[in-house]
This record gives structure tokens, sequence and C-alpha cells, in this order.
């Protein structure tokens, strides 16, 4: 019953061993009150009836994996964009280890963010000493050029002012005058991971240009702003500088992650590298417009770019598929007087040439996909675009608005005429459409392969299988360094949809002698 | 005796604090063993005990100490009059931090430290007159204080304030043990008070535990950091308080309230004349339009 040297096995196929089976069987009988194994499979038949949906869909009082994270891990990652930055949360030091662990479970990385670990004394007094000690101590060791400080609950629910906090420390002497230090509030308890990020960057944005507007001039540097929003595709800010330079427009990508997220394994270790720089910050209003490509999610952004930069922040959708690709570069396009390029046509030819190829597979294929509103809008146009059906399309942390825009946009192709929006509904309400409305597959974060398991223990004919697009993927490796959007990233989806189908399709009809008439060598 | 615990409440600057000290004096006076815990930012409970300004607090020395858990019980009970045992939780000053949450920290901490020991008969909590957040109910939770006395006056506001405690105290009471004991009345020389209080309180389930009347030497006294039964032992005043202890000390009439809606208690003060019948028609018209009608 232990390892043997020569051969140390993990949990899986260890406890596949007899003697563990039946030391766990023990434990099992002895300690768990287990019910019968009879009486479980009840309940969990139970759990996957349209009677069982009904009360699913009643449910008042509790929320199970609601498919969104909390404000401060937006605002990190919204820092983490910024050349030499440091992401500083003030508030409980259990929170910053989260919101570390949760970013480099997914991007594989190091992820340098700090705390000024509040404890109960601060909790009663104020964190005001805290932050003195805090942006000291952060400045001193890590030497950054901005620290971006965002909070938790601790600090919101006792209502510290960051403005008062941060103006103090530096009258104080613990940190230069000049420094930069902009700063978000960013409650947990209030919006998500995308509201977080909204309102650092609006906090970036109000520290660097609110009192530095004279002088300032719509279309006075040529260029075009571009604001990610909550992206954790790396490949995203790379295609954006790639078109964008394809197109021979200036422009500026106003926070930008994809090196300090992606560094190499050279021997040097990067805390900091890349990202946008303050100049480019301070000459965001001179731009002729900032383009939101996650306009669901930059509420106070958009904003910010009318109300202070005097820019329209022209709407645009999220530049996914090929429509909205269309749309995307031809505003850039007319926004700045630069024509598409030869090269850019050539991309989108191939698209379609890849869309035409592969229809007949993708063609009434019934998918069903949970995630941020913008993400889950721009998959469900996509998905329409090749002859898929959304069939249930939740996103936890959209308003109405935005399901009367899903709405009308299903409404507006034959694919959509059955599909179903669930704004502010969870992952176990997912769980339950799974069974009932049995799509073929789904696409949505790592947390969709529970899912996926229930739905195979019902039965193989029922299993719905998960294709994994979105944020978090803790499960599967380098995926984050794909592509969604633009050409490219409609090219890595549209891959990734129908080798999903035809994987599928081969394990349906590899049976030697049963379906393996048609384990077509040729599909 | 098993320790008896006891929460002060009642609308602020009502004499919630000069009240309990005089009756924790007159409880001393009687030969008990008694601590108070103040439970308020401001530290006024205990400086008439002490002959203080206001006590160190436990929440200024975790501060300067750099937590709680650097505190020992010394550093923060002190010894006042008549052996009584005196803390108080402190907190921010306003505007910063959570007030609330100090006084849970604090009084955890005198759980911790063993401060209710064996020998005590009674801890009075003197809880701030706003019961702002959940904080300030942290001397009524489960294990705690189970006997609540209500501090007020025949003053319209203070029996508002007395009908509001009632109706917080019902949801601590059903689920746990705490009860409200009465009310005391702390007078303010309104018209027929100790008749009006005494209606109140049969309404709401308890009783007017005792009607403290309105005397100068309180005052006197509390210039000199001084409860009344220290300061002038044989004055009245000293007698009255003296009876609250006892009656406080003999009570044994714990109930859950049964607060009364806002129109039985504006019907009560009808009744009583404090306040008038209300004439519906006057009601969002200015005085402009009153003219001319």
């Amino acid at each position: 019953m232990s390892q043997e040297v020569d051969n140390i096995q993990p949990s899986y196929p260890l406890f596949r061993n007899d003697d563990y089976k039946e030391n766990l069987a023990n434990k099992r009988n002895a300690y768990e009150e287990r019910h019968e194994q009879e009486k479980i499979d009840e309940v969990f038949q139970w759990t996957t009836t349209k009677e069982y949906q009904e009360l699913n869909f009643n449910r008042e009082a509790l929320t199970v994996n609601p498919a969104k994270a909390c404000q401060p891990l937006g605002a990190v990652l919204c820092a983490l964009g910024f050349e030499k930055t440091m992401p500083y949360v003030h508030g409980s030091q259990g929170c910053v280890a989260y919101f570390r662990t949760y970013f480099n479970r997914h991007f594989k990385e190091p992820i340098a963010c700090v705390s000024d670990s509040m404890t109960e004394d601060a909790a009663v007094f104020g964190g005001q000493k805290n932050m003195f000690a805090g942006l000291e101590n952060a400045k001193a060791l890590y030497q950054p050029e901005i620290i971006a400080v965002s909070t938790t609950c601790m600090a919101e629910v006792i209502g510290d002012d960051l403005n008062a906090f941060i103006n103090n420390a530096k009258k104080a002497g613990h940190i230069e005058q000049e420094f930069p230090t902009p700063y978000a509030h960013t409650p947990s308890f209030v919006g998500s991971h995308t509201t977080g990020w909204d309102n650092m960057f609006e906090g970036m944005a109000k520290f660097f240009t609110l009192n530095h507007m004279e002088g300032k001039a719509v279309g006075s540097n040529g260029k075009i702003n571009l604001v990610p929003g909550f992206e954790t595709y790396l490949g995203n800010f790379r295609v954006m500088h790639r078109m964008m330079k394809e197109m021979g427009v200036e422009y500026s990508l106003l926070s930008d992650p994809s090196e300090v997220l992606d560094t190499p394994a050279d021997g040097t270790f990067r805390m900091y590298a890349g990202g946008t720089t303050q100049a480019e910050v301070k000459d965001a209003p001179n731009a002729i417009d900032t383009l939101l490509l996650q306009p669901w999610q930059l509420e106070k952004t958009k904003k910010f770019v009318q109300n202070i930069w005097h820019q329209p922040a022209t709407a645009i959708n999220i530049p996914m598929g090929l429509q909205w690709t269309d749309e995307f570069l031809m505003t850039i396009s007319k926004l700045t007087g630069k024509a598409i390029p030869a090269s850019l046509e050539l991309e989108r030819g191939r698209l379609v040439d890849m869309i035409t190829d592969s229809h007949a597979w993708l063609h009434g294929k019934k998918f069903a996909l949970y995630g941020d509103a913008d993400f889950v809008m721009g998959m469900t146009k996509f998905l329409l675009e090749l002859g898929a059906e959304p069939s249930d399309v939740l996103c936890n942390h959209a308003n109405k608005r935005w399901v009367k825009a899903m709405e009308k946009i299903c409404s507006e192709s034959p694919y959509g005429i059955n599909t179903q929006i669930h704004a502010g509904k969870d992952l176990w309400h997912f769980r339950s459409l799974m069974f009932t409305n049995k799509p073929d597959f789904m696409i949505g974060n790592s947390y969709g392969k529970f899912i996926q398991r229930d739905t195979l223990y019902k039965g193989e004919a029922d299993e719905v299988p998960l294709i994994r697009i979105g944020f978090p993927i803790f499960d599967r490796h380098h995926l984050h360094r794909m592509t969604t959007l633009g050409y490219e990233g409609a090219i890595y989806m549209l891959t990734t949809l129908v080798n999903a189908v035809l994987e599928q399709l081969d394990k349906e009809t590899r049976g030697m002698g049963t379906t393996d008439y048609n384990y077509d060598l040729v599909r | 005796m098993a320790l008896r615990q006891c929460a002060i409440y009642g609308k602020g600057g009502i004499g919630k604090s000069t009240t309990t000290q005089n009756l924790v004096s007159a409880l001393a006076e009687l030969g008990n063993k008694v601590m108070i815990v103040g439970c308020d930012p401001k530290a006024d409970s205990t400086r008439l005990i002490l002959h203080a300004k206001a006590q160190t607090t436990i929440m200024s020395l975790a501060a300067e100490a750099g937590s709680v858990e650097d505190l020992e019980l010394e550093d923060v009970l002190k010894i006042g009059y008549g052996g009584i045992k005196c803390v108080e939780s402190g907190g921010p000053e306003p505007g910063v931090g959570c007030a609330g949450r100090g006084v849970i920290t604090a009084i955890n901490f005198l759980e911790e430290e063993g401060a209710y020991d064996d020998e005590l008969d009674f801890v009075f909590y003197d809880v701030l007159g706003d019961v702002v957040c959940g904080g300030f109910a942290m001397p009524i939770r489960e294990n705690k204080a189970q006997e609540i006395y209500i501090v007020c006056s025949g003053e319209m506001m203070a029996m508002y304030a007395a009908n509001n405690i009632a109706k917080g105290i019902v949801k601590y009471a059903n689920s746990g043990s705490v009860r409200l004991a009465g009310l005391i009345c702390n007078s303010r020389n309104t018209a027929r008070e100790d008749e009006l209080i005494s209606a109140l309180a049969a309404k709401i389930g308890t009783t007017m535990i005792h009607f403290v009347p309105r005397d100068n030497v309180v005052q006197r006294a509390e210039i000199r950091r001084m409860t009344v039964i220290e300061y002038e032992p044989t004055a009245k005043q000293a007698d009255e308080y003296r009876q609250l202890a006892i009656k406080i000390r003999d009570n044994r009439n714990f109930i859950i309230p049964t607060p009364i809606t806002m129109d039985e208690l504006e019907e009560l003060m009808m009744e009583f004349g404090i306040l008038e019948q209300e004439d519906e028609s006057v009601i969002g018209k200015t005085a402009a339009e009153l003219a001319i009608a």
C-alpha cells in the first residue's frame, strides 16, 4: 500500500490498486455515513430532469459557481498591461494570493502583485497605516514606475478612502508627490472581474489625463486607441498589433500584458516586461478615437472617453467572427482614412474558404456557451455565421439591455430562432440545461468539465463535451496564447470547433464492427 | 451566584453612561463584584468610576502594540471605585475605519483572556446609543448579555428609540436567550413621565424598573468625575440609584418584547398629550397655502 521508489504513481492510477480501493471503501463505510448507491443514483437522475430544472431556475437564495470572478482580479489584469506597473491591492493578503494563483494557473507565469495585508486593527482603525508602509515598501522593493491601487472587500466595507490615503502617504513623504498612483475602488461584492477592469482603466485614464487636458486636441496625433477590456487571450493583443501595422494605422493598445504574461525562460526573471507606456496614456486624448473592443464591459471607460477626452468612442461590437471583424476594420479605415490592405483581405478570404470547407460538419450542430458578456455575444455571432445553432447562451454579469441585444442578434438568423439567453444565471442552471436541451457541445472555461462528467454519468448518449474557449483554462496548456479576435481568431476558433465535432464523431464511430462503417479516413 | 451579563441601550445622550456608572457603584456598595465594558468609541463609560478623563482603550493599545494578540488583560483592565473592573473597547476617530468591528474585537479579546472570571457577579455593557451596525449588537449575541435594560425618558424621540431597540432585541431573542429586562426612566421632568413610561413598558411587555428623578447633584458629581454614590452617599439621589440597583439585582422579569407599531406609539403619546392629534389636512402645505385656506 505504499509507493515504490522506482515506480512513483500519482493518485490516478495509484488509487485504482486493490489495496487502495479496499482502504477507501473501509473509510467510506466506517466514517462517511454514505447513502446507498441506489439512493445517490436516484437523486442524481432527479437532478437531470425537467422537473428539477424548473425548481433550479426558481432558485432564489443560492449561487452555484457564477461563472465570474471579483472586481480586484480584473483591476490587477488591467494594471499588468501597463509598463513597469505593480498592481497593489489595498486590503487582505489572502485575496491577493488568490489573484496571483488564479492568473498563474491560467497563464503558467509568475504574477507580480502586492497587498498591504490589512489585519484586525486595520479593520477597526482603517487601513491608512498599511497604505503608508505598503506604498513605501512596494516602491523600494520592486522599483515599479507606476503603482496601481485597487481594493478588496475588507477595505470597502469599512469605507477606506483611497484618494485621501494615497495623498496622505505622499504628504507624509512615504512616496514622492509625483509618483504615479492611479487607483480604483473595486468592491468584490459589486459587479464582476470585468467591472474591476473597467474601474481600474478609468483610474489610469483619470490619473494621467484628467488634470492634463489643456492643449489636448482630438485627432492631433492621428492615432486610434484600442482598449481591450478583460482579455486573457494573448494572441488577441498580438493580432491587434499586427492588423494595425498592416493597415498602417498609428495606434495605442491601452493595457497590453502580452509580454509580462508570456516571458521566456532564458535565465532572466522579468518582473516587468512590455506594456503600455505612460507616454501613450498621456497622449491618448489626442487620438482620433478610442475603440472599446469589449463594449459591454467598458461602461465607465466609454463615459470617460466621451466626456473627458471628447472622443466619440464609436460604437463597435467585439471584433470576433467574420462580420464583426469586417465592421471593426471598416470603422478603423473610416476613422483614419487608411485602406484595408490586401494582406487582411487575403486573410479574410482564407477564413471564408475555411468556413465553406467545414460548413457541412458544423451546420445545425448545437452549442451551449457561457462566459463574459462580450465573449459569448461574439461567439454567438460567429456560430450563427458558421450555420451552427447556439442553444443556450449564459452570462452571469450581463444586464437586460444585453439580453435584448442578444435576442436581436439571434432573431436575425435562422440558426438563432431557438436560442435561449440566460442572464444572471450560474453554472448549476447551465448544468440543468445540458441535460434537458442536450446540445452537441458546450463552450466555456475549465469549470465546464464537471458538467461534462455529470452528463457522461447519465449515459454516453447524454454526454456534452466541453470545448475550452474562455477564462480561466486551468487544465489545458498554452491555450491562453491563442487568438479569438479578428480573422485570425475566427480561424483558430473554427479549427477548434470543427475538430471537436470530428473527434466526437470518431469517438462514436470507432466501434469495431458496429459503427465503424462511418469511421472514415476522410472527413 | 452565577454571572449576570446586562447590556444598557438607549437613545444617544439619554444618560446611559451616567446611569450605568451610578447603578454599578450602588451594586458594588451592596457587595457585588462588577465589571463595566464600554462599547463606544468615545470611551466615556468608566470615567466616573476611575476618576479619569478617558480610559486607555483596548483598540488604542492594540494599535500601539501592533495587534490585539500582543495585549494582556492587565494592560486594558483598570480597577476603580468599589473594586469595579473597567474596560473600554474604544475604536477609530469619527469618519474612518469600523467602530463596530472594534467592539467585536474587544469583546472577543476579553473572552479569550478570561476577563469574565467566576468571581464576577455582574457585567454591564454600555453600548453606543445608535445601534448602527452588527458590531454594536455584539454584546447581546449568544453567550453574552442576556438582560437588556433600555434607558429612556418621557420625550418623544427617546420613546421611539426604546421601541426600536425592542424591535432589534426580538431578532436576537427568538434565536437565543437574550431578553428585555425593563425600562429605566431617566427623568427629564416632562409631564406624567412615570405613568407614560410605565404605560409604554406595559405595551412592550415589560416594566419600568425604576423612575430616576432629575437631580443636579448628578452633574455636581460628574464635574468631579465621580458617581453620586461616591461623591455624596447621603444624597437623596444616591438612594434612588441604590433602589435601582436592588430592583435590578432582584429582577427576574425577563421577556421577549412585543414592540408596538408607530401608530400605537403615537396614539400613546397623544393620550399623554406629548403629541397633538394630527390634522392631516395641513400635511404638505406651505405657510402661504395655509394662510389662504
